[in-house]
């Protein structure tokens, strides 16, 4: 009997060796040649699954890019001018839709993320040789080079899109065409790749003054805005400005559209972190937050100043909110994000309210008042608000923690880095957009005569009729 | 015969045809208008921009009706659509020359 316990108290210890043996189990060794196969088999399995998980992500968000400009920008501008000239306005957008496309697969692309030097990319990706489903490391590591280029090409036909709002009603659809295509060329391209471009002067990895832009509140924002601020000094006020009332003809589809331009911004942004992980959420929540605080911010500034809060008070607001938290959408913290809306719609409210009574510039749809001074303001706030914690952009220390990124964070220098950006936006905007705008007026001529900017450019540039209600 | 032609307030379409309609007048031509008597407008805004509306909605309704009916035509649409405030509107009656049934060539106060 006690042999018998004896060897019940020793059994355990018998399986314990073996246990014990296994958990201080040496490194692996070399494994046979069966097992390196399977091993990389595996490691191609999980990065595939990356890819398919990001790439989705990416197309999905390149879709929603294309729908901020048809329909949403087209029925939110179109909404806003008179019912002669929706055909006309809609027309603008789309114009872009088909010609930029183009420009950007035969040489767009290469213009902007090709290597080139410090201001414009080559020619090396001309007809897109050498962009196939490989990633391309420097432009979103996990999605095919193709993907990034598409998505980039929505932002790419949505910029011009914008400025058409400065010169709503009053200019020749012809002139409209070759005037944004050239701009496209001259402004965008080089921006974008200053910015985003490999050894881009403003690129937050490695240029000379890194700009944090996270979805483009520099590149597209400003550029847009300020041109469109230079095209309507420019071309001047539309015939009865500002004597004539011309109200919106349709508030009905400029909030649908405008509704479109939030839904869709989550692609603009949050696509932009190129991949579907956890720095896309921040900057989805980020947009979310900043459009319904400014949205909120402008309702509050007019319901005080005019005594009630109107739709489109509602719907610029918001769109001042997404226009300004662009810039610092991968970057900041949602509650700065909240923030950096309710700063937007204030701000933005007064421009469009005060300033441009003031200075008397006819910037119809509040292309400069909106996109301009929100790009503006998001390029100088994301300097000050962007947080390692948020996105380490400038890397980690030894210890694993983020380096300081925003002045948030300690690191004022930033704001100087950003104002850099900003300024040569600003620069290249006014430069390129007035030398364009004077090239193209004096060989083709740029507004309508009179009697076609009175009868409306739906009839005198299209021939047609937006509306048929006796049909 | 007489034509009768009333500006009205867009709400009380309903009233003033039904009340046409129980006197036996059946042919009418309804017309959406803009247009202001005495009436102010309303103020708009618009991205912090003050538009005076002074067109203001209204509804014109015609109709030509026999001699005799006059009184009680004019009696039925002041009835329907008389709130007592300024932008009620107004009534009209002139003479017709004539009045042709396009179906069948009917003519005089057989058409109407």
């Amino acid at each position: 009997m006690w042999s018998r316990r004896i060897q019940l108290l020793l059994l355990p210890l018998f399986l314990a060796f073996p246990a014990m043996a296994l958990a201080v189990a040496p490194a692996l060794g070399p494994s046979s040649p069966a097992t390196q196969a399977q091993i990389a088999a595996l490691q191609q399995a999980v990065q595939n699954a990356q890819t398919s998980g990001d790439n989705a992500w990416m197309l999905i968000s390149a879709a929603l890019v294309l729908l901020m400009t048809a329909p949403g920008l087209t029925l939110f501008y179109g909404g806003l001018v008179r019912r002669k000239n929706i055909l006309g306005t809609m027309m603008q957008s789309f114009a872009m839709m088909g010609i930029v496309t183009v420009v950007w697969a035969l040489v767009g692309y290469s213009l902007a993320f090709g290597q080139g030097n410090g201001f414009i990319g080559g020619f090396e990706h001309a007809f897109l040789r050498g962009v196939g489903l490989a990633p391309n490391p420097n432009y979103g590591g996990t999605i095919p080079e193709q993907t990034f280029m598409i998505y980039q090409l929505m932002f790419a036909i949505i910029t011009p899109a914008l400025i058409t709002g400065a010169f709503a009603e009053r200019v020749k659809f012809s002139s409209m065409a070759i005037f944004l295509t050239l701009w496209s060329l001259l402004v965008y391209c080089p921006m974008a790749h200053m910015v985003w471009g490999v050894g881009g002067i403003l690129n937050v990895a490695g240029g000379r003054w890194p700009v944090f832009d996270f979805a483009g509140g520099t590149v597209v924002h400003i550029t847009s805005g300020i041109s469109a601020l230079v095209c309507c000094l420019y071309l001047g006020k539309r015939a009865g400005y500002p004597e004539e009332d011309m109200p919106p003809h349709s508030m009905v589809l400029s909030f649908i559209g405008a509704g479109m331009l939030w839904f869709g911004w989550f692609g603009f942004n949050a696509g932009s972190a190129l991949s579907a992980g956890p720095l896309a959420t921040s900057a989805f929540v980020n947009t979310q937050f900043a459009a319904a605080a400014a949205a909120i911010g402008w309702v509050a500034a007019e319901w005080i100043q005019n005594g009630k809060p109107t739709a489109l008070g509602a719907i610029s607001g918001a769109v001042a909110g997404l226009a300004t938290i662009t810039q610092a959408s991968g970057f900041v913290q949602p509650m700065a994000a909240l923030l950096i809306g309710l700063i937007a719609g204030i701000v933005c409210s007064f421009m469009v309210f005060e300033a441009k009574k003031f200075f008397g510039y006819d910037d119809s749809l509040d292309a400069f008042g909106v996109h301009g001074v929100g790009g503006t303001m998001g390029a100088l706030l994301t300097g000050l608000l962007a947080s390692g914690s948020i996105n380490a952009i400038f890397g980690k220390d030894a210890a694993g923690k983020p380096l300081p990124t925003g002045a948030i964070d300690g690191n004022w220098h930033q704001v100087a880095n950003q104002a850099v950006g900003m300024g040569v936006g600003w620069s290249l905007a006014i430069v390129g957009t007035l030398l364009l705008l004077f090239v193209v007026d004096k060989t083709m001529g740029l507004r309508v005569s009179a009697a076609d900017e009175a009868a409306g450019l739906d009839l005198s540039q299209h021939g047609e009729e937006g509306y048929d209600f006796n049909g | 015969m007489l034509k009768v032609e009333a500006v009205i307030q867009p709400a009380k379409l309903d009233a003033v045809k039904q009340a046409l309609i129980e006197i036996g007048i059946e042919g009418m031509t309804i017309l959406e208008a803009r247009g202001h008597g005495r009436q102010k407008g309303h103020s708009e805004f618009y991205r912090g921009r003050e538009y005076t509306i002074d067109l203001l909605p209204k509804v014109k309704i015609e109709m030509v009706v026999a001699d005799d009916m006059r009184e009680k035509t004019i009696q039925a649409i002041l009835g329907a659509a008389r709130t007592g405030h300024i932008g009620d509107g107004k009534i009209f009656v002139s003479r017709v020359d004539d009045a042709i049934r396009i179906r069948n060539d009917e003519r005089g106060e057989n058409a109407i």
